[in-house]
C-alpha cells in the first residue's frame, strides 16, 4: 500500500505506482482486453516480396471458411482521404514497398479462424529485385533535408579536418550499430469500432492525441470524431509513438463491419515488420587531441538507413556537437533509401547509437593519450554548450563521473588491458558518459477540479507506458495543491480529456507536469477571486494551457550521466558477462525515487542488451529480418543482469520547468553500451567496434 | 494453424495402429516444439495422438545395472533424478542448460529427442527450405548461417540439432527403445538422428508411427565423471553455439577411456569418435586434448558466418577434458 505522504511532500518520495495493484491482479485493462459486445478478429495478410505489386488475390477459399466475416484487400478497401504518408496509406493500390507490408486482412469470428483463413488466401505478385543492402560505400547515399526532431543534417564549427591532420594524438575508427527492433511486452494492439461517422480506438499508444491527429485526416474526419482510449500501455520504447499501419488496418477493417468491434494485435513476428525499428548506423568517428589530452577536433560522419516509401533520418551525431569542448566539430548524416520497412523511434533515437560511437572513441583516445578515461573526459568538459554557445542550465557530468568512480571503485584501476583474471575469466572495467536533451512538447492543457469534500481531480490526455505517469502527475498536483497525495485522482489516456502531447523524447513530465502546475495555479486564483478562498458546494474547476518556459533560448538544457561497468570474458569461449553496473545521473529534481530508479535501470539493461545481444539480421535477398522472434533475437535474461547500482546527484535546475525536473526515460540507455564495450576491451585487449559484442567476435 | 483432430488412446499398440493409418498424423507429448511449428505453419498434421500418458514417466534400474528412462519423464524431473545426477551428471547438466524452467516442466524425454532441427528459414514458411519443402532450395547456405552446421552438412541442408540432452546421451552410449508397426527395437542413440544428405526432411531414422518408449543408459562406471559445457550468447534460455558433453576415465595420469559428443555443430548430436580414439591410452595433457580436438575438427567446413565455431569447439573440448581430468583424479 502507498504510505500516506504529508501535504507538500509527495514529489521525490518513493511512492509505489498507483495502478500497480491493478496490474498485479490482471485488472488493468490493456487495449486488447476491453470487453465489448460481439467482437470480431482481424488477421493481416502481409507481403512476401519486398518490391513489386500484387497482381491477383484469390480469397475464395478463405471466404468459404465458416466463421469468416470478410476479407479485406486493396480491391475492396476504403479509399483514404489522405495518402501522403506511404507507410500509413495501405491498401490504396497493389504496390509493395517492403516485405511484410500489409496487403489485406481476414476478419472472422475467432482469432484462430482469421489466422487459418489468412493462410488460405492466394496471392500473386509481379516481383522486382529488392534493394536492401545497407553499406557505407553505396553511390546513391543522399543528404536528408533535416533529421528527426528537426535537427540540422550537417554541422561544422572551425576546421575539424585541418585540426585532425595536425594533431599530436588522434583516433579515427568506424563503429557500427545494428538494426534493432522495439519489442515491448505488450505488442501493438487495437480494438476499432465505427459507429456512423465516428471512430473509436482502444489503442496501445504513447499518445492518444498523436493517434487521433494522425488517423483523423486519413479517414477525412474532424479530430473530434476519432476517440482514442488508452489507459494502460505495456511499454512502447518509441514504437507506439508515431502511429503505424496496424492502426489504419484495424480501422479499415472496422469500416467494413460497422458497429462491430474489430480486434487486432500484432504477433511477435509482426513486431519485426511494421512497428518501426532503429536504423543500423555506420559511424566514422575522428577525434584529435593536443599533447596534454585537450581535444582539438571531434567529428562523426554517419551513414544510416531509411525506407524508400517514407523518410526517417535518425539524429545520430547530434550528441557529438555538444558533449565535449573542442574548437573544431563536424558532423554529417547520409541516408541509404532501401526497399525496407520504415525505421522510427527506439528509446533515445540519435543519442543511443551516437554516444556508443563517441564514447568508445573517447576511450580509445584516452588510452592513446595515456590518460585515465575518467580524467580525460573531465579535462574536456566545456564551459558553455559548444554548439549554441549558450550556458548550460545545469551540467552534472563531472559530478556523475566522480561520484560513479567512487561508488564503483574505479580509482586504482590498472590501466593495462588483460591485467586481471579470475580463473578462466578475463576481468575488465569501462566507463562512458551519457546525455539526453530536455525536451518539452507543445499543445498541452489540463483541468483541475476541486470538490467540496477536499478531493481533487486532474485531467490531461497523457500516457503511462509503464513509466509512472499516473503516479507522478498526481504527486506534482498534490504538492502544488498542498494536499495529501491520496486526495488527488488522475485521469489520463483518453481523448475526451484535455489535449496532451505523447510520451516521447523523455518529455512527458516536463510537458504535462508544467501544465498541471499551471492548471493548479489557475484553480487557486479562481477559488481566491470567485469564491473568497473557499471551495463551493458544487466544486470548482480550472483549465490551463502549458505555459511557455521563460528560460528557453537562454540555456542549453540536458540531463547527464556516467556508467561504470565490470565485464568478464571467458577466454576459451568469448562469452561476456556483466556482473555489475554503476550508473549515476544528473537529471534535475527526481519526481519519484522508486519509479525513477526503475526507469534508469530499465535503460541501463537495454544498453547492456544493445551491447551484447540485440541485432535484427536482414537477409538482403528477401528483404526481411530473419531472426524475427525472441528465441533468435536475444535480449538479456535475468541471469544476464548482475548488480545494478543506480543513483543520482542532487541537482537544482530552476530553468528547465517549474518542477526542476529533467526527463529520465531515455538517458539510461545512452552510453551504457559503450561502457560495456570499453570494459570488454579492458578485459581482453580486443576492441570490438561492431555491436553486438557476441562470442564469435572475441574467439580466437 | 490448420484445424486438426486430437486423439488419445489407452495403449501403445492401439496408438501405433491409429497413427499408422494417418500418414499426416503426429505424436504429441509435451508439445513444446510441434505446437510452435504448427502455429508457424511449418508443420500441419491433420491428427495429433497424445502419447504423454502412454509411456512410462519414471526412471528405473535395469538388469545390467544401467537405467531405463521412460519417454514421458519430463526434462525437469529427469534433471533432478538422483541416479542421473550422481551417475550421469552430464545429462542432468545438459537438461538444466536447456530452454526455460517452464519448457522443461512440459518437455519429455522422448519429445526432446525428436525436436526438429533449428534454422530461421525452416521456421519461416515464406522462404525456401529443403527440409520443409523438399527441392525448394536451402536459404541458409548463402544467408544467415551463424548458428549452422560445420560438420556433416550437405548442399541441401546445414541446420543443427537443438537438443542439449541428446548430446549428453550420445556421449554416454544411450540406447533408444521404440515401438513401431514392426514391433520393438533398440537403437544406439548415435544412429537415431540422421545427417541431412539428400533427404533433409528426415531428421531421424524412425518410421512413421514408431514411438519412443524409453531411453536406456549403460552401467559404465566412469560416466559419473562426465560433464556438459554449453556456450551460448546469453546466460540462459538460448540454444548452444557449441556444446560439449564428455566423460573420462583417468588412471595414473593416463586416459583409460573417454567419450566426447558435440552439440550445435551438426544436423545431429556429433559423437567425436576420432578425438576419442586419439586420446585412449594417452597421457592427460592440454596438448593432447588440443591435438585430439583438431583431429576431430579437421573435416569441419565452415559457412560464411560460422567459422568461429571451429576454434570455439576446439577450445571447449580442451577445457571440458581438462576440467574432467582434474575432477576425476
Amino acid at each position: 500500500m502507498t504510505a500516506t505522504q504529508a501535504p507538500g511532500k509527495a514529489v521525490g518520495a518513493p511512492i509505489s505506482r498507483v495502478e500497480g495493484g491493478l496490474k498485479v491482479r490482471g485488472a488493468a485493462t490493456y487495449a486488447y482486453e476491453h470487453r465489448l459486445h460481439e467482437p470480431v478478429y482481424l488477421y493481416p495478410l502481409q507481403s512476401t516480396i519486398a518490391n513489386g505489386r500484387v497482381t491477383k488475390i484469390d480469397a475464395s477459399r478463405a471466404e468459404a471458411e465458416p466463421g469468416v466475416v470478410v476479407v479485406l484487400t486493396h480491391e475492396n478497401a476504403p479509399k483514404l482521404a489522405s495518402t501522403d504518408d506511404k507507410e500509413l496509406a495501405i491498401l490504396q493500390s497493389g504496390d509493395i514497398g517492403f516485405r511484410g507490408q500489409f496487403i489485406g486482412a481476414v476478419i472472422a469470428d475467432t482469432f484462430e479462424t482469421a489466422r487459418y483463413a489468412a493462410s488460405l488466401v492466394e496471392i500473386e505478385y509481379d516481383e522486382n529485385e529488392p534493394d536492401a543492402d545497407f553499406r557505407a560505400d553505396r553511390d546513391d547515399l543522399y543528404t536528408p533535408e533535416q533529421l528527426n526532431a528537426g535537427f540540422e543534417t550537417d554541422t561544422s564549427v572551425g576546421d575539424a579536418d585541418g585540426a585532425f591532420d595536425s594533431a599530436a594524438h588522434k583516433l579515427a575508427a568506424t563503429y557500427t550499430t545494428p538494426r534493432e527492433h522495439n519489442n515491448p511486452m505488450e505488442p501493438h494492439a487495437t480494438i476499432a469500432v465505427w459507429d456512423e461517422d465516428e471512430l473509436t480506438l482502444y489503442e496501445s499508444t504513447q499518445g492518444v492525441f498523436w493517434t487521433q491527429k494522425t488517423l483523423a485526416p486519413l479517414f477525412g474526419l474532424d479530430a473530434g470524431k476519432v476517440h482514442v482510449i488508452s489507459p494502460h500501455v505495456g511499454g512502447g520504447f518509441g514504437s507506439k509513438g508515431l502511429p503505424h499501419a496496424n492502426v489504419v488496418l484495424a480501422a479499415m477493417g472496422a469500416m467494413l463491419v460497422p458497429e462491430r468491434p474489430v480486434k487486432f494485435a500484432l504477433t511477435r513476428h509482426m513486431m519485426f515488420t511494421v512497428a518501426g525499428y532503429r536504423t543500423p548506423t555506420i559511424q566514422r568517428v575522428r577525434l584529435a587531441a593536443d599533447e596534454n589530452g585537450k581535444l582539438s577536433a571531434v567529428s562523426n560522419d554517419v551513414v544510416e538507413q531509411t525506407s524508400k516509401i517514407k523518410e526517417f533520418a535518425e539524429q545520430t551525431a547530434t550528441s557529438a556537437r555538444m558533449m565535449y569542448d573542442s574548437p573544431n566539430i563536424k558532423t554529417t548524416h547520409r541516408l541509404a533509401a532501401l526497399d525496407v520497412s520504415v525505421p522510427s523511434w527506439l528509446r533515445a533515437p540519435g543519442e543511443a547509437p551516437g554516444i556508443f560511437a563517441l564514447e568508445c572513441a573517447m576511450d580509445e583516445l584516452a588510452i592513446e593519450c595515456g590518460l585515465d578515461p575518467v580524467e580525460f573526459r573531465i579535462m574536456n568538459e566545456p564551459e558553455n554548450d559548444p554548439e549554441s554557445g549558450l550556458p548550460f542550465s545545469s551540467r552534472g557530468l563531472v559530478e556523475c563521473l566522480r561520484e560513479g568512480a567512487e561508488r564503483f571503485g574505479w580509482n586504482g584501476r590498472h590501466p593495462t588491458p588483460r591485467s586481471e583474471r579470475d580463473g578462466r575469466w578475463l576481468v575488465g572495467s569501462g566507463v562512458a558518459s551519457s546525455v539526453y536533451p530536455v525536451y518539452s512538447m507543445g499543445g498541452n492543457a489540463a483541468t483541475v477540479r476541486a470538490n467540496s469534500d477536499g478531493k481533487y481531480e486532474v485531467e490531461i490526455g497523457a500516457a503511462d507506458i509503464g513509466t509512472g505517469t499516473w503516479t507522478v502527475l498526481g504527486q506534482i498536483a498534490a504538492d502544488e495543491l498542498g494536499v495529501p497525495f491520496e486526495d488527488v485522482e488522475m485521469k489520463i489516456g483518453d481523448t475526451t480529456l484535455p489535449n496532451a502531447s505523447g510520451a516521447g523524447g523523455s518529455s512527458g513530465i516536463t510537458s504535462w507536469g508544467s501544465t498541471v502546475v499551471e492548471a493548479v495555479r489557475s484553480l487557486r486564483e479562481k477559488i481566491e477571486a470567485d469564491h473568497g478562498g473557499n471551495i463551493p458546494e458544487e466544486g470548482v474547476e480550472a483549465t490551463a494551457k502549458m505555459p511557455k518556459n521563460p528560460h528557453s533560448g537562454d540555456f542549453a538544457m540536458y540531463a547527464f550521466g556516467a556508467h561504470f561497468v565490470e565485464a568478464r570474458v571467458d577466454e576459451d569461449t568469448g562469452e561476456v558477462r556483466v556482473p555489475r553496473m554503476t550508473s549515476v545521473f544528473a537529471a534535475g529534481n527526481i519526481m519519484n525515487a522508486k519509479t525513477a530508479r526503475s526507469q534508469f535501470m530499465g535503460g541501463m539493461v537495454m544498453g547492456l542488451s544493445a551491447a551484447l545481444h540485440e541485432e535484427s539480421v536482414l537477409d538482403t535477398r528477401f528483404g526481411h529480418v530473419v531472426n524475427h522472434d525472441l528465441a533468435e533475437y536475444h535480449i538479456p535474461t535475468n541471469a544476464d543482469v548482475g548488480e545494478m547500482d543506480v543513483s543520482w546527484i542532487e541537482e537544482d535546475d530552476p530553468y528547465v520547468n517549474p518542477m526542476g525536473s529533467k526527463g529520465i526515460g531515455e538517458i539510461g540507455i545512452v552510453g551504457s553500451a559503450a561502457a560495456v564495450a570499453n570494459a570488454v576491451y579492458h578485459a581482453t585487449g580486443v576492441r570490438v567496434r561492431e555491436l553486438p559484442i557476441t562470442p564469435d567476435k572475441l574467439i580466437s | 494453424m490448420k484445424p486438426y483432430r486430437y486423439e488419445r488412446s489407452e495403449d501403445v499398440s492401439g496408438t501405433i495402429s491409429t497413427i499408422a493409418e494417418e500418414p499426416e498424423g503426429a505424436f504429441l507429448a509435451g508439445g513444446t516444439n510441434i505446437v510452435d511449428l504448427m502455429k508457424l505453419g511449418v508443420m500441419s498434421p491433420d491428427m495429433l495422438v497424445d502419447v504423454r500418458r502412454l509411456t512410462p514417466d519414471d526412471v528405473e534400474e535395469t538388469e545390467d545395472g544401467g537405467v531405463r528412462i521412460g519417454a514421458a519423464v519430463t526434462n525437469s524431473d529427469l534433471a533432478a533424478e538422483r541416479t542421473i545426477r550422481s551417475r550421469y551428471p552430464a545429462i542432468s547438466e545438459a537438461l538444466l542448460s536447456g530452454a526455460s524452467a517452464q519448457l522443461r516442466n512440459m518437455a519429455t524425454t522422448g519429445g526432446n529427442l525428436l525436436q526438429r532441427t533449428r534454422c530461421v528459414y525452416f521456421q519461416d514458411t515464406t522462404t525456401p527450405c529443403n527440409k520443409r519443402e523438399p527441392g525448394s532450395g536451402c536459404s541458409a547456405i548463402e544467408g544467415h548461417n551463424k548458428n549452422h552446421a560445420i560438420l556433416g552438412a550437405s548442399e541441401h541442408c546445414v541446420a543443427t540439432h537443438p537438443s542439449d540432452m541428446a548430446v549428453a546421451m550420445t556421449a554416454l552410449d544411450a540406447f533408444v527403445v521404440t515401438h513401431g508397426p514392426d514391433g520393438e527395437r533398440r537403437i544406439p542413440i548415435e544412429e537415431l538422428h540422421r545427417l541431412p544428405g539428400s533427404e533433409p526432411e528426415r531428421d531421424t531414422i524412425l518410421e512413421h508411427g514408431e514411438l519412443i518408449t524409453a531411453v536406456e543408459l549403460p552401467p559404465t562406471a566412469f560416466f559419473s565423471n562426465s560433464k556438459y559445457r554449453k556456450v551460448r550468447e546469453r546466460a540462459s534460455y538460448a540454444f548452444a553455439l557449441v556444446s560439449v558433453a564428455a566423460a573420462m576415465d583417468v588412471e595414473d595420469g593416463v586416459i583409460r577411456d573417454v567419450r566426447i559428443a558435440l552439440g550445435g555443430v551438426a544436423h545431429k548430436p556429433w559423437r567425436a569418435t576420432k578425438a576419442e580414439e586419439a586420446l585412449r591410452g594417452e597421457p592427460v595433457s592440454e596438448a593432447n586434448f588440443r591435438a585430439a580436438a583438431e583431429i576431430e575438427l579437421e573435416d569441419a567446413e565452415p559457412l560464411s558466418g560460422n567459422a568461429y565455431k571451429i576454434p570455439l569447439a576446439r577450445n571447449v573440448i580442451v577445457r571440458t577434458l581438462s576440467d574432467l581430468s582434474e575432477e576425476g583424479r
